[in-house]
């Protein structure tokens, strides 16, 4: 405590006297690897989310990188049609339930209890279990990589996925990764609704929560509604295949677009449990920044849950070539254009947020900027898709694959990394590197829009997605060799960022609880924080609680500063909270 | 105070051209990359069109949406860029703390909604023209006399349209791993004797047909681009399309390739129409039906000369 005596603003009066913590620790501590596989903290297990889903994501990434060195080269011959077919099934399963799903959970462990003032997570254990689950999903999904990776894709269409077709482990593995992944997310989800409803500091009403917490909170709600779904899918799927059941197989009166209805109404839901954390993130930096609140914060919150339940509605844009009646298709264009309204009003309340703002152009703030640029085009493109007629020309092509990395890539990826830039501070203690942090985002924004501006003409162009080779037709090569070597420029953006968390951990300078001047209150705790995060909670009386206690330690400093002058010394913690 | 702000650093005055030299690099980048496709350029925004005026509907609804989000795009980016350089931090700037404003918000929710309802609008005025197949027209092939598909072979169901005349030309085309296969009507009862062909699809000019789309074990999707959209084939359901290539493009060939991952050789099912004047189509139909009989006649003549020899090696093949 010694460095932050001034900062911890133990000035803040309490009309209520919180109980403080004496001794954090009565029991000797575990330490080495034991503290972290017995560990109920939300801060230890956030830590091991986040590497964990930073390892698949790294898999994930070499996986798409061979992807791209198949297709550089019109009728490459580099990877065989079963390897190209298990490898984008890889890429796919890997990026969505072993990396951004639950690197947001990693996230919102570690910053919804201190958000919010909280201790700890509602049910620290069950907490522990989600992560435990997590690695068994990830353990069984890719052991299969030694034996026959699943060939269907992420979503694993019926019939291809059915015994006949794929007999192999392969779709097995994949239905056990669904299974334990969603129990992980599912308990953790019910964890963070917990946490956010009932843990709050006094004072925090629901108009009070910060955006990220409220993006978080429709994460979990989003999770608990599209899970149980995808769970009865895939068990449907596994009994077809190994216990006789026909629920996919139309030859004995099943329905293969069943699968299709059930996996979209799991799998809509999924996009944006991806990306609304992402929104938060960016609703909690750009007013740090801009060092002005955030424009339209009830527009924002609501927005957020809006998206989400439209998101619920919104399934069959992704089966708009299936024999559906018109009216079906009219319906989901309708509910998919709706979803526009709001996140419209989002991305115009941030550039409202920079309005007039003085921004200071940290790496934090680079990533979310560049994730509105960057996410904007994937919204219009979004709209275009959910044009039906046009859907049909672009679906299940190159068209939609830059669609969705332009969602999930620029919602997603560079928001996680906006948030690591930001809050690596508070989980370490120490900043990283500005100059690295830099670097790393103009490679990675650049070579993002290399790699995945040219796939919009590409499906254009009549390259259906998910073919391991193509004739050299028109310019489909040269445009394929642009999106190959745009994906090395952002794989070397990325590298950069895992340099810059190596160097930073051992020689980043020394962050101090609020390195940012922040306005919430995780930064209100030493950087990293105690096990027990806070030993007093403060009253919170608006969004931006830091701000109020900055504001009232220079008014006490101000009126306090003759007196202190005379005493000579600086007064403890705790007169001032008797003081007050 | 100072402990608090420890990293707030000595970047704060780059001078302005490094600043920028970032945004002019993916500035010159994104230009680059479409200076690059040339003569290709209309490919390069647009999804192709020219066989079949379902296609060329789709293109122009496609162009209308593009230019509104071209719009959309230059205004929403140019005032994202403008905040960025106009309102960064400078020696005694000091931040307008504005918390919102309701008859702005309400604004541009009011205007977001608006651009969805022309975005909607435009499309239910260009569907017909998409979903509802035109009749066949004056040089077609006369599907009332010819000897290929004389009459209505065909009924319109809730997702079936037919062209206002109740006339097609109407093709089955069944997708399988990793092969398309056609089977043309013959003017009988009995579709099992239609005649057939693999890959490519023979079609008569300036003539409506209507298309039949199954699958027999995985899930595939048709998709010709310049004829029109995909449309998925998927086992226990008939998917339908239509298209009608204008007269004048005897000879064309239209090239397409399955569009829904159906297993390792995905990549390789590919799909072709080639264009031909009505009596042409006639002479292939003819043709392909004496070339399947020949074929079935030399195969039956093999039955008969193998089945003393397969009874005798005490076959368990069944006897006819
Ligand atoms: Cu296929």
């Amino acid at each position: 405590m010694a460095s932050t005596d001034i900062s911890m603003p133990t000035t803040t009066p309490v009309a209520v006297p919180v109980p403080q913590i004496l001794a954090h620790e009565v029991e000797r501590p575990n330490t080495g690897w034991t503290s972290w596989v017995t560990t109920t903290d939300h801060k230890k297990i956030a830590i091991m989310y986040m590497v964990l889903t930073f390892v698949f994501f790294i898999l994930g990434g070499v996986e798409a990188l061979l992807i791209r060195l198949q297709l550089a080269q019109a009728n490459n011959t580099l990877l065989t049609p079963q390897t190209y077919n298990e490898l984008f099934t890889l890429h796919g399963t890997t990026m969505v339930f072993l990396f951004v799903v639950p690197v947001w959970a990693g996230l919102g462990n570690y910053f919804v209890p201190l958000m919010i003032g909280a201790r700890d997570m509602a049910f620290p254990k069950l907490n522990a279990m989600s992560f435990w689950m997590l690695l068994m999903g990830g353990i069984v999904f890719y052991a299969s990589i030694f034996w026959a990776p699943p060939e269907c894709g992420w979503f694993c269409y019926s019939p291809l996925s059915s015994s006949t077709y794929l007999p192999s482990g392969g779709v097995d593995a994949w239905i056990f990764l669904i299974h334990l992944t969603g129990i992980s997310s599912l308990v953790g989800a019910v964890n963070f609704y917990a946490t956010i409803a009932n843990m709050r500091a006094p004072g925090m009403g629901w108009g009070r929560l910060p955006l990220f917490c409220w993006a978080m909170l429709t994460y979990a709600i989003l999770l608990i509604l599209a899970l149980p779904v995808i769970a009865g899918a895939v068990t449907l799927l596994l009994t077809d295949r190994h216990f006789g059941t026909h629920f996919f197989d139309a030859s004995s009166g099943g329905s293969p677009l069943l699968w299709q209805h059930l996996f979209w109404f799991f799998g809509h839901p999924e996009v944006y449990i991806m990306i609304l954390p992402g929104f938060g993130v960016v609703s909690e930096i750009l007013p740090v920044f801009a060092r002005k609140p955030i424009f339209g914060y009830k527009a924002i919150a609501a927005a957020t849950v809006v998206i989400a339940f439209l998101g619920l509605l919104v399934w069959a844009h992704h089966m708009f070539a299936t024999p559906s009646p018109t009216i079906v298709l009219v319906f989901f264009m309708m509910s998919s254009f709706l979803i526009a309204v709001p996140t419209g009003v989002k991305i115009f309340n941030w550039i409202a947020t920079l309005w007039r703002g003085t921004i200071e152009y940290k790496t934090p703030l680079l990533f979310c900027v560049g994730f509105i640029g960057t996410f904007l085009v994937g919204g219009i493109t979004g709209v275009f898709l959910a044009v039906f007629p046009i859907d049909w020309q672009l679906t299940d092509t190159y068209f939609v694959v830059a669609h969705l990395h332009y969602v999930l890539v620029g919602g997603a990826v560079f928001t996680i990394f906006a948030a690591l830039y930001y809050w690596f501070p508070k989980m370490s203690g120490r900043m990283m590197s500005e100059p690295l942090g830099k670097l790393s985002f103009w490679l990675m924004l650049i070579g993002f829009h290399v790699t995945f501006f040219i796939q919009h003409s590409i499906g254009l162009d009549g390259m259906p997605r998910r073919i391991y080779e193509y004739d050299d037709v028109g310019n489909l090569q040269l445009y394929n060799l642009i999106s190959t070597v745009g994906s090395f420029i952002l794989a070397a953006g990325i590298g950069v960022t895992i340099i810059n968390v190596y160097v930073s951990l051992k020689k980043g300078a020394i962050a101090g609880p609020d390195p940012w001047k922040a306005n919430t209150l995780e930064w209100y705790t030493q950087s990293p924080p105690p096990a027990n995060n806070f030993d007093t909670v403060p009253r919170i009386r608006s969004v931006e609680p830091m701000k109020d206690i900055r504001r009232q330690i220079a008014r006490q400093g101000e009126e306090r500063e003759p007196e202190r002058a005379m005493a000579g010394a600086s007064a403890a913690p705790g007169d001032e909270l008797q003081s007050a | 105070m100072n402990t608090l702000r420890p990293a707030l650093g000595p970047t704060r005055r780059t001078s302005h051209l490094r600043r920028h030299a970032p945004w002019v690099a993916l500035a010159a980048a994104l230009g680059l990359s479409l200076l690059l496709p040339g003569q290709a350029l209309a490919d390069f925004w647009t999804p192709e069109s020219g066989g079949s005026s379902n296609a060329d509907a789709i293109d122009n609804l496609y162009k209308f949406v593009l230019a509104i989000s071209a719009i959309i795009f230059i205004g929403v980016e140019g005032a994202l860029i403008y905040c960025l350089v106009k309102f960064r931090a400078r020696k005694g700037a000091v931040a307008a703390q504005i918390r919102g404003n309701t008859r702005l918000e309400i604004g541009w929710t009011v205007g977001a909604a608006a651009i969805v309802i022309v975005l909607a609008v435009a499309t239910f005025i260009a569907l017909p023209s998409i979903r509802n197949p035109d009749d066949s027209g004056a040089a077609g092939l006369n599907l009332a006399a010819s000897g290929v598909a004389p009459g209505v072979l065909v009924a319109a169901g809730p997702t079936k349209k037919l062209p206002p005349s109740g006339k097609s030309l109407n093709i089955k085309v069944v997708g399988q791993q990793y092969l398309w296969r056609y089977s043309y009507p013959d003017g009988d009862e009995n579709t099992l004797n239609d005649t057939f062909s693999y890959e490519e699809m023979v079609v008569p000019t300036d003539t409506a047909v209507t298309l039949d789309i199954q699958a027999r074990d995985v899930a595939h999707s048709w998709w010709i681009p310049a004829l029109g959209g995909k449309f998925d084939a998927l086992p226990g359901y008939t998917n339908y399309t239509w298209f009608k290539v204008p007269k004048g493009m005897e000879g064309r060939v239209f090239t397409g390739q399955c569009a829904e991952l159906c297993g390792r050789n995905h990549a390789n099912m590919t799909a072709r129409v080639r264009a031909v004047s009505p009596a042409d189509f006639e002479a292939f139909i003819a043709q392909r039906k004496q070339d399947i009989q020949s074929a079935n006649d030399a195969a039956a003549t093999t039955r008969k000369q193998l089945e003393p020899e397969l009874s005798d090696s005490g076959s368990a093949e069944p006897k006819q």
